[in-house]
């Protein structure tokens, strides 16, 4: 059975560390549960479902909040986590005026 | 002689400790890098140049930083002679580079390129007066002395899924039992802290101290996102991200870690600041490996461990910089940059605790003289922290 790890007990998901298939049952910790989605090495599989909006923890802290609703053994990442730090992108910031180089 | 854990230094008479004995080559501006790095070249290995892109253009804070990174560094414990290399027309003064080196007793020298009449007779002076120090630094030995008398830089760059399961944790523990024994541990790098300052916060000698932390990240955050763009790009970076790291705050936790479990942050420093505590320090740097590493050397720092997942060859030029992955893939691929393999940890069971004691082992041995992997390979960057436009 391949093995994902959990790192703190509050966790919602773990980390592979060998490649996952679509299909195969991995053992999380004390839980056991299948993949539905492939999950690169390194990569993080959700233990639980979690709602959009909810918090991704990991380190027994939160990572960021789903941006989409993540199913139980589906594969966690930048596709459907949003980071909550550091976003300018949705601040309207305040611009310099841009005079270019000639 | 001293009890407990020691190490084979150079005990400084401003009561410093070295783990190495340069000749320093400072170019007070980039006009003057070339000519230094020729001079450090001619007594290698125990010349050490800074070449670097600032000491001219700049105005305000960046004028002072670049004048107070070179200066820290020539005073720095791991150099034990001083050569400056001015142009002549340069805003960065020279003197004030070499009366950094003479208060700290170390001897100091000026050349001056406009001064000597050119680039040969400025560098064929330099080097008279370079191997002159070098041969009086040969008579200088090392000595018993406690591990206590380390600053050691803690550095994770190059991060993967390994980082923050594997090294850094190890990396915390050696932070740990490191301050136990009285030492100083420093910590940069305030972007990677942007999602697990709670955890450091909580950990601050006093509110004040954890106030400071807390103030330093809003600051880098704002500046971030000053630019309009999201900071996922850059932090994690597109590695890192391939590597697993999905968020910053993820990042950020597990590069946490290698500051210690439980040791207390102590004090929040400016960016090549010196380190005046024991116990643990944030000093404020960039997530730029080098420009990072380059700060918490001009801080005090003797010695620096930096984790990699996927490997990355960043040195400095006086300070030993020993590479640590929990990526077992990475310690073969990339085994000329990598010193120590705790992947174990994760393919074998190694205890963090065992991993710790060999990290321990390990940074005695190169803080007695052992060179590292990056030593051996020359890798000597250096960049100075830069936040303002060259006028």
């Amino acid at each position: 059975m391949i093995t994902a790890i959990v790192v703190h007990d509050g966790d919602n998901v773990a980390t592979a560390l060998e490649p996952i298939e679509a299909g195969q049952t991995v053992s999380a910790g004390p839980a056991r549960l299948t993949a539905i989605d492939a999950i690169p090495r390194g990569h993080k599989i959700a233990l639980r479902d979690i709602a959009a909006g909810a918090a991704v923890v990991k380190y027994g802290s939160p990572i960021g909040t789903a941006s989409s609703p993540i199913a139980a053994g589906a594969h966690v990442h930048t596709h459907n986590v949003a980071s909550a730090r550091g976003r300018g992108d949705l601040h309207v910031a305040p611009r310099s005026p841009d005079i270019g180089i000639p | 002689m001293t009890s407990g854990p020691a190490f084979l230094g150079y005990a400084r008479a401003d009561g410093t400790v070295g783990t190495r004995n340069h000749v320093l080559v400072v170019p007070t501006v980039i006009c003057s890098a070339v000519v230094a790095e020729r001079i450090a070249a001619a007594i290698a290995p125990v010349g050490a140049a800074l070449p670097h892109l600032a000491g001219c253009g700049q105005i305000g804070p960046d004028l002072t930083v670049t004048h107070e990174t070179l200066a820290a560094y020539a005073r720095h414990p791991n150099v034990g002679a001083v050569v400056v290399v001015a142009l002549g027309c340069e805003q960065v003064v020279a003197q004030q580079i070499a009366d950094a080196a003479r208060h700290a007793g170390r001897p100091a020298h000026i050349v001056s390129i406009q001064g000597e009449g050119g680039t040969l007779r400025a560098t064929a002076r330099g080097i008279e007066i370079a191997r002159e120090l070098a041969a009086s630094l040969d008579s200088v030995e090392r000595s018993w002395c406690p591990a206590s008398s380390l600053v050691l830089s803690v550095k994770c760059g190059g991060s993967d899924y390994t980082s923050g399961l594997a090294s850094n944790p190890a990396v915390g523990r050696l932070a740990d039992t490191l301050v136990d024994l009285g030492g100083a541990v420093v910590l940069g790098e305030i972007a990677e802290i942007m999602g697990a300052e709670h955890l450091l916060a909580a950990r601050a000698s006093t509110p004040a101290t954890g106030a400071q932390l807390l103030r330093v990240i809003s600051r880098v955050e704002a500046e971030a996102m000053a630019l309009g763009v999201d900071i996922r790009g850059t932090q994690p970076s597109p590695g890192n991200i391939r590597g697993g790291l999905t968020t910053i705050e993820e990042k950020s936790l597990g590069a946490t870690h290698k500051a210690g479990e439980r040791t207390r942050l102590e004090d929040v420093v400016g960016y090549a600041a010196p380190i005046a505590k024991r116990g643990l320090t944030v000093m404020d740097t960039p997530g730029l490996d080098v420009e990072s590493v380059t700060g918490m050397v001009g801080g005090g720092a003797q010695i620096v461990v930096f984790t990699t997942g996927l490997g990355t060859p960043t040195g400095n030029p006086i300070a030993p910089v020993i590479k640590v992955t929990g990526n077992s893939r990475t310690a073969q691929t990339m085994a000329d940059n990598i010193d120590v393999d705790v992947s174990g940890i994760l393919t074998t069971g190694e205890s963090f605790d065992v991993a710790a004691r060999r990290l321990f082992t390990e940074m005695l041995e190169v803080a007695s003289g052992r060179p590292t992997a990056a030593e051996r390979l020359g890798h000597r960057e250096f960049a100075i922290y830069r936040r303002n436009p060259t006028i």
